[in-house]
């Protein structure tokens, strides 16, 4: 992101970065959280979202318990092969745009249980975009992976319905 | 001193059957042959010993010594506040064993986990199919020789 290269694009593109740079400052400040939480971490978790560490401030207060008014996909604990299908299913339920935060070193790597029934790191199942590390991780580190998360989404290409298609 | 009363009688009983007994941190232990399960269990379930309760059951892989499994039944008498653990030593070329749910209702799905984990047979069982692992899940993941590492294909939701 050097200035000093930086051309100035054509009137008609302008207005579309721009655009894009509003969608995604727009998007990272409403997101609708899906917590999908199957173990110990669901405790950080809380403390999290309430009042002491107030996720609300970032703008992501709002959990939905429908897949389908969700964009953020929280997958909070040790996922085991047996769910992981219902995972899959919740992914493909939601809505795009969507992101996916893995929560804790269960979610990252399957973390100790290194084992026949747990899944090793949801990414083998979905796509993530932040991964969280600790056992579990103090909210500090989940606020810091969020704000990473904010940024991504700040600077990722947009979507829209009347966007013109690429080639 | 009833703990010692119980042996006795079981001894008494089962003189063939009964193949070792001892006490244990204060609890009955007794080891019998698989054939006598389903009397010693009827007896113990009687009246007279009041063992109504089955606590647990489960088994244990010994691998490389002979029987291989064995399998454990914790029993519990409410009216008295004793214990008795109950063995029975399998071989893994004969791996099967009559199923308790007959006497104790709740052995059914510890029989299905002892099933899913060990792959031992319960003859007499209604409904033995896995417990925890999912349909198509290949191997018995709680046996000494199922690779700690070993990955199985995922599997799909159940329709």
């Amino acid at each position: 992101m050097s200035g000093d290269k930086k051309k100035r694009p054509p009137a008609g593109q302008f207005i579309t970065t721009q655009f894009n740079s509003l969608l995604g400052w727009a998007r990272k400040f409403s997101l609708f959280q899906y917590p999908f939480i199957t173990a110990c971490c669901g405790m950080e978790y809380m403390s999290m979202v309430c009042a002491h560490y107030d996720f609300d401030r970032f703008g992501a207060g709002w959990t939905r318990f429908s897949p389908r008014q969700s964009d953020m996909l929280f997958v909070v604990g040790t996922i085991s092969q047996k769910e992981a299908p219902v995972l899959r299913t919740v992914y493909e339920q939601m809505t795009e745009p969507k992101w996916v935060v893995a929560f804790g070193t269960c979610t990252v790597s399957g973390g100790i249980y290194d084992n026949y029934a747990v899944v090793q790191g949801i990414d083998k199942i979905i796509p993530v975009d932040i991964y969280i590390p600790g056992c579990p991780p103090r909210p500090e580190t989940v606020l810091e992976g969020f704000l990473k998360l904010q940024e991504k989404i700040q600077h990722q290409e947009q979507e829209w319905r009347w966007k013109k298609k690429k080639s | 001193m009833e703990e010692k009363e119980i042996l006795k009688r079981l001894r008494f009983k089962f003189p063939v059957e009964v193949e070792d007994s001892a006490v244990s941190l204060g609890d009955d232990v007794i080891v019998i042959a698989k054939d006598a399960l389903l009397p010693v269990a009827t007896f113990l379930k009687e009246k007279a010993q009041d063992y109504a309760m089955l606590l647990d059951l489960t088994c244990v892989d010994f691998r490389g010594k002979e029987p291989r499994f064995e399998m454990v039944y914790h029993l519990f008498s409410l009216s008295r506040n004793i214990r008795l653990r109950l063995k029975v030593r399998l071989s893994e070329q004969d791996l099967w064993i009559d199923s308790l749910t007959g006497l104790w209702k709740n052995a059914n799905w510890l029989e299905r986990e002892v099933f899913d984990m060990f792959g031992v047979r319960f003859e007499g069982h209604p409904d033995l199919r896995r417990l925890f692992m999912y349909d198509g899940f290949e191997g018995y993941p709680l046996r000494k020789d199922y690779p700690l590492r070993k990955r199985q294909p995922p599997t799909r939701l159940r329709d």
